[in-house]
């Protein structure tokens, strides 16, 4: 049976073709049917007036991590579903380090049939080596063949050189990509912060921003010699921006990323060694995040993710030093984004580039567009209503935010994938 | 108002940072007192009789925690020492959990050290009792800077406008930043001094004049504080040998020539002799206040356990 769904009195945002009218869209089945001004829509269809509130694509999600050690695995994934949802995420990218590692074939299949119950698409990156140990590559053509080509260690750096330009060289004969964590291991080992007064205050030994400036640089100069894709997971600093510009400049195929606290927070949100604050890389300087923003705004930076990260509640309340890095992040990937539009740094369509189509033509996605055809993967949002970010109130199970009672703007309403409502804000 | 009954604002003693000139001086001037007393043959108040004071070290020590437990005893509280070693910290128990079992067992004051910067906070969020840092990771040992201010105020006089230089191991010293704190908060000049690997990162914001070679950073002080090396808080390489260390960086006669005349040589202790400080250096009664410290430290504890029980006592009107 078909089924028809009009979205009527909608603001239809598309970044892609930089679409931004009062219009209706038109679903049918799982792809979008039609869409502009006034669109035909069938007898039998489904009315949906959403009251001039934005409809853009569904959030395409790069970096996202689902396994908590020991915990119920398939729990884990439903419950990471439930909260793409609720965070207009429609597709996540799942980072390989969950358990088992997703450093093979039917390790992918576990997690993708895990994964059919979930509320949204799940798209996992297998590990660039195998068990993430950074000694051996994993069957990276093997697994490009099967359509899975974005390949990551995701926390952990490739630190030998030799191998990292043999993986350069081995991934581009299958148009295969890297996406590399950018943190040198002998400046970050220790570290638990940014390196600088604040950390001399804390008493916190520091991760300088070379850590992860030193190894795009090295990543870059083993680039030039090969074709290879490549994405650098998170920028942090305004070091880092000028070499990913001049490596745009040079012609080579690199992309980068941000995660959202490093965009809103810099490293005074520690406070008094608050331990949701911990990331890795860390939180950085205001000015580091200013630059950051601005890399963004220029287009130098192509990507906003969340870096959705549970940790259990045991992991976060111990010292800082001794408390695990990250914090979940996809009920706040687009309320939080939306602080750059509110504060004028950004663009509305450019702040949904990062979230949608860029990242959806990184992962070689049909998704991320509204487009005639395309899948029909919508976030429709309120703009403008403004209210405390609630822990309490967050469907994720652990509640390791560092966004607790931050005041923002913009509500994810409704979460559509393949044309199936997935999420709906009940007041 | 007078000190003895003068209330004191705040529920723990955390850190120097976050304390006002008029506060140090309370407890300065308050410890001045106990000196006092601490000389007479009997030493003995019964001003914390019937209270509980736990020290909590999760961290080796001789020194303060003997320092604690005899400033406990001095004013009457029962004190019980915890330590790592004995305790069910080794059997995994986290720091919260130990911190609510120690709650429950209702005590009135709490001393710890941990080797992690913060911990002390982190615990002091989940007891009801006054919570006392007695040294956490890096960030502060502010009952240290506290008995080095006194042994400066009552050598000196003062402690406004006065050279201090604090040389070498700034990086891994909370003694250092508690210092640093307290005497710019007082008033007086604080020069770092130290082989540029062991000057943390952004130290001069901190208030600080950075001296990388010790002739010129000694150069007209009034007090020489030395830093214990604390090799076992390095993961390799900060500098190249002992030996070239106490060379550039040991305190002898020869580098303390340029210092004032009168220049007054400090050290938290434990000492490494023959590593930052020349032996005879160490034990010259003229210029050195070493052991002085230890006895100001006795004095200076028991003030901050007086002023952080005052309002529970009810003496605070």
């Amino acid at each position: 049976m078909t089924k028809y769904v009009l979205y009527k009195n909608a603001r239809l945002l598309d970044p892609a073709s930089g679409l931004d009218i009062k219009g209706e869209l038109l679903t049918k089945n799982s792809k979008i049917d039609a869409l502009g001004k006034k669109v035909d829509a069938p007898d039998d269809a489904e009315i949906l007036d959403l009251k001039g509130k934005c409809l853009c694509p569904g959030l395409i999600d790069m970096r996202v991590f689902v396994g908590i050690p020991g915990a119920d695995y398939k729990d884990t994934i439903l419950n990471t579903g439930e909260a793409a949802a609720a965070g207009g995420v429609t597709t996540v990218c799942v980072q390989p380090n969950s358990n088992p590692i997703i450093d093979c074939f039917p390790n992918i299949e576990y997690l993708t049939s895990r994964a059919k119950n979930a509320l949204v698409k799940f798209i996992p990156m297998p590990a660039v080596t195998k068990q993430l140990e950074g000694k051996e590559m994993t069957d990276i053509g093997l697994m490009s063949k099967a359509g899975y080509k974005t390949f990551t260690d995701c926390s952990a750096t490739i630190e030998n050189a030799a191998l990292m330009s043999r993986i350069f060289k081995y991934a581009s004969a299958f148009d295969a990509q890297i996406v590399q964590h950018l943190s040198e291991p002998s400046l970050s080992r220790n570290g638990c912060m940014n390196a600088g007064e604040l950390a001399t205050r804390l008493g916190l030994p520091g991760i300088p921003t070379a850590a992860e400036t030193i190894v795009l640089e090295r990543d870059i100069r083993l680039l030039r010699s090969t074709n290879c894709r490549y994405h650098a997971s998170q920028i942090t600093c305004a070091d880092s921006i000028e070499v990913v510009k001049n490596a745009k400049e040079l012609g080579l195929k690199i992309t980068a990323g941000v995660a959202v606290p490093h965009l809103a927070l810099n490293e005074y949100a520690i406070e008094d060694y608050r331990t949701f604050t911990k990331l890795s890389p860390p939180l950085r300087s205001e000015e580091d995040r200013l630059a950051v923003i601005d890399a963004l705004r220029k287009g130098i930076i192509d990507v906003i993710v969340s870096g959705h990260d549970p940790e259990d509640p045991e992991s976060k309340r111990v010292p800082f030093e001794h408390a695990e890095a990250g914090v979940i992040g996809l009920e706040t990937l687009l309320n939080v984004s939306l602080e750059m539009y509110h504060n004028g740094s950004l663009d509305l369509l450019d702040i949904l580039s990062k979230l949608t189509c860029n990242p959806a033509r990184i992962m070689g996605l049909d998704s991320g567009v509204l487009k005639v055809g395309a899948p029909a993967d919508l976030c429709i949002f309120d703009l403008n209503v403004p209210y405390r970010i609630d822990p309490e109130k967050m469907v994720s199970v652990t509640k390791n935010t560092c966004f607790d009672g931050r005041p923002v703007q913009g509500r994810v309403i409704k979460t559509v994938v393949g044309g199936v409502s997935v999420y709906e804000y009940a007041s | 108002m007078s000190s003895d009954n003068a209330p004191f604002p705040h529920q723990h003693l955390l850190g120097i940072e976050g304390l006002n000139e008029f506060e140090i001086k309370q407890i300065l001037d308050l410890a001045d007192k106990y000196v006092e007393q601490n000389r007479r043959t009997n030493k003995k108040k019964d001003l914390l009789e019937g209270m509980t004071q736990i020290n909590l070290f999760f961290e080796n020590s001789t020194r303060t925690r003997m320092s604690f437990e005899l400033a406990g005893k001095r004013l009457g509280a029962d004190v019980i020492n915890m330590s790592t070693s004995t305790s069910s910290i080794k059997k995994g128990e986290t720091l919260i959990d130990t911190a609510s079992t120690l709650n429950a067992m209702r005590p009135d004051l709490l001393v710890v050290r941990h080797d992690s910067s913060g911990a002390v906070k982190l615990l002091s969020r989940k007891v009801d009792c006054a919570v006392l840092n007695a040294g956490d990771g890096k960030h502060e040992h502010p009952t240290q800077a506290l008995l080095d201010a006194l042994t400066i105020r009552r050598r000196k006089g003062r402690l406004a406008r006065l050279t201090v230089a604090i040389c070498g191991d700034v990086t891994h010293s909370r003694v250092a930043r508690s210092n640093i704190h307290l005497l710019n908060i007082m008033g007086a000049r604080v020069r770092l001094i130290g082989p540029p690997t062991l000057i943390p990162t952004g130290a001069e914001k901190l208030g600080a004049e950075i001296y990388y070679n010790m002739e010129e950073g000694l150069k007209d002080c009034d007090i020489v504080m030395m830093l214990r090396l604390q090799t076992e808080r390095m993961h390799g390489g900060y500098f190249p040998s002992v030996t070239e260390y106490f060379s550039l960086y040991g305190l002898d006669y020869d580098k303390l020539a340029v210092a004032k005349e009168d220049a007054l040589i400090m050290h938290p202790g434990p000492m490494n002799r023959g590593v930052e400080i020349d032996a005879a250096v160490a034990d010259d009664l003229t210029r050195s206040a070493i052991q002085e410290q230890v006895e100001m430290g006795v004095a200076v504890r028991m003030a901050c356990l007086d002023l952080l029980t005052r309002t529970k006592r009810g003496v605070s009107n």
